[in-house]
């Protein structure tokens, strides 16, 4: 499954031209609002017609056909659920066309969303509404799910009730999801390829764990955001609520790990909580200190600059001010030691997920 | 305040024409009010001041209006008759005609109000899910529409039972033809000791009056609440 989209459009002083592919997985459309994002899917789903576009999926081109053909779950920030209908009869709308009625059960399950089949609308929590919306997308049988910031109206207790769904979503069902935006932590635990959008235009594109560690997209980040995402498996976990992680470059304990021993996780590590030091550090009170070589050294346009690191194969990446490379005299192909304090990785940023 | 057997006619008859224009106008008021809610094309606002001049122009004037090209001698009059044997001039179906154009604006105004209140986000929905326009429009629009239908066709039926000068300039006061409940008061009042019997016609006129003006209430605090409710 290969999504290949070509745009241009101009609406009000502002330009859109972009081109990017998306695999199969969850390809992450991110950028800050007025980057372009919701006209993108919305030209992908036939909402809106741009000045140009090629966009094919398979090699089947659909930009030329009506919307109800597109076969396009949407799953959009406001849930827009019928209100004049339950949401057993919201559900079932769907596979009125989309004929994926069999599924039915198997889908209702996995959102769990059994209970709430008699209800209105109107009666369900933000939470649930998106739920519903994202259980109805999926039964109109689609060949591409587009979410266009499904969490965003949702406030944190109800973004951490629905992203395991999400999670589950993606591990259970093998349609490509085309997934906008604007939190890095969803992406980082979502995604799997990453559409780096700025003004109109793509900015960067790639594998998920490239663009993360990827210096150059720290300044489209912001330096506060920016930060490597790492694969590591649980390892154990302690009495004193430290687990320990195996990563590619050697275990790390971290704090409030909920993912099962054995399973596989991804951990996001900002680049401003990553310390460097030129020998192993003796007496810290951190206790993660992996082995690591400099790739990339990024000066930025301010007083910082952003270190591209290996990590037995894992990419990291480190934020130091511009004065300590100076000091420190680092340089491309460098072997030093890169140090993690166990409380700075937050909860939120570990997933459970496949990766 | 019972009817006699003149009474009655009228009120059957009046009863007979708000029906019939009520149910003939309510899809093309449905599909006017859609356009104009929904849809942006050439001659829009002259669409619009041509659905509202019933509501400004003086009745008489509709109703000669609707003589000159709906008599015998008009060209859409000659037109239906020659070609579906259908005439309206004095007639009981001309009576109908006229109650259908002056309540035509009431009934788009209520229905246009209603579509507006939708949220063209939710019918994007449905496209998305597989629906095509026209089951869009019936599956979705149309049910969430459907309180404000209602009280436009009240309102549309209470105009029609209620209407009187382009009725009587159209198609004049025939007993038992286009004599309606307003037509029938008036010719009461032309002759000497006809207030008595005017008066019960009276009575029932504002009965229905009241009934319809009472329903569309009830009808648009509905709209109200579901909207709200939304």
């Amino acid at each position: 499954m290969t999504l290949s989209v070509s745009l241009r459009h101009r609406f009000g002083g502002f330009a859109l031209d972009v081109a990017f592919e998306a695999g199969p997985g969850v390809t992450a459309l991110f950028g800050r609002s007025g980057a372009g994002k919701t006209t993108i899917v919305n030209a992908v789903a036939g909402l809106l017609r741009p000045d140009h576009a090629e966009i094919t999926l398979d090699g089947d081109r659909f930009d030329t056909q009506p919307v109800h053909k597109r076969r396009i779950g949407y799953v959009f920030q406001d849930a827009r659920l019928f209100p004049h209908m339950t949401v057993a009869d919201n559900l079932d709308y769907a596979s009125r066309y989309g004929a994926r009625a069999s599924d039915r059960p198997r889908i209702i399950d996995m959102l769990g969303i059994g209970a709430l089949l008699d209800r209105q609308p109107a009666t369900l929590s933000g939470g649930e509404k998106q739920r519903v919306a994202l259980g109805r997308a999926l039964l109109s049988n689609p060949r591409l799910l587009l979410m266009d910031e499904p969490l965003a109206a949702l406030d944190g207790p109800r973004k951490a009730e629905i992203l395991p769904y999400l999670d589950r979503l993606k591990a259970e069902t093998g349609v490509p999801i085309l997934y906008v935006s604007h939190a890095v932590d969803e992406v980082a635990r979502l995604a799997d390829h990453m559409v780096l959008l700025a003004d109109g235009r793509v900015a960067r594109a790639g594998p998920l764990f490239d663009v993360m560690a990827d210096p150059a997209v720290v300044p489209l980040l912001g330096v506060r955001e920016a930060g490597a995402v790492l694969r590591g498996r649980v390892m154990a976990h302690g009495d004193d609520g430290l687990s320990t992680l195996q990563l590619a470059a050697g275990p790390i304990q971290l704090l409030g790990v909920q993912a099962a021993v054995g399973s596989d996780v991804r951990l996001r590590v900002l680049a401003q909580d990553v310390l460097l030091s030129l020998s192993r550090p003796q007496g810290l009170s951190a206790q993660n200190i992996l082995p690591v070589t400099i790739t990339a050294i990024r000066a930025g346009d301010g007083p910082g600059a952003a270190i591209a690191l290996d990590a037995g194969g894992d990419a990291l990446l480190a934020r130091v001010t511009g004065r300590a490379v100076q000091s420190m005299g680092l340089e491309e192909g460098q072997s030093l030691f890169a140090v993690i304090k166990a409380t700075s990785v937050a909860q939120s940023a570990i997933s459970g997920a496949a990766i | 305040m019972m009817l006699d057997a003149a009474g009655w006619t009228a009120l059957r008859l009046s009863l007979l024409v708000g029906v019939t224009a009520t149910l003939l106008a309510l899809p093309l008021a449905i599909w006017v009010a859609w356009l104009l809610a929904r849809r942006d094309f050439w001659g829009k606002s002259v669409l619009n001041a041509l659905v509202h001049l019933p509501l400004v122009l003086p009745p008489v004037v509709t109703g000669y209006l609707l003589l000159l090209s709906f008599g015998r001698n008009g060209p859409a009059g000659r037109f239906l008759e020659e070609t579906f044997g259908l005439v309206l001039a004095f007639r009981w179906t001309g009576a109908a005609l006229a109650a259908m154009v002056m309540g035509f604006p009431l009934m788009v105004r209520a229905i246009r109000l209603a579509i507006e209140a939708v949220d063209p986000k939710i019918e994007d929905a449905a496209r998305t899910l597989g629906a095509p326009g026209w089951a869009v429009f019936g599956s979705i629009t149309l049910p969430l529409i459907m309180p404000g239908v209602l009280a436009g066709a009240v309102m549309g039926f209470a105009k029609a039972i209620g209407e009187f000068g382009a009725t009587i300039t159209f198609v004049a006061n025939i007993p038992g033809e286009t004599q309606t409940l307003p037509s029938a008061i008036y010719a009461l009042l032309q002759v000497p000791g006809g207030e008595d019997a005017a008066i019960r016609l009276v009575f029932w006129a504002c009965v229905l009056a009241l009934g319809a003006v009472a329903l569309s209430e009830w009808l648009a605090r509905r709209v109200a609440r579901r909207i709200a409710g939304a």
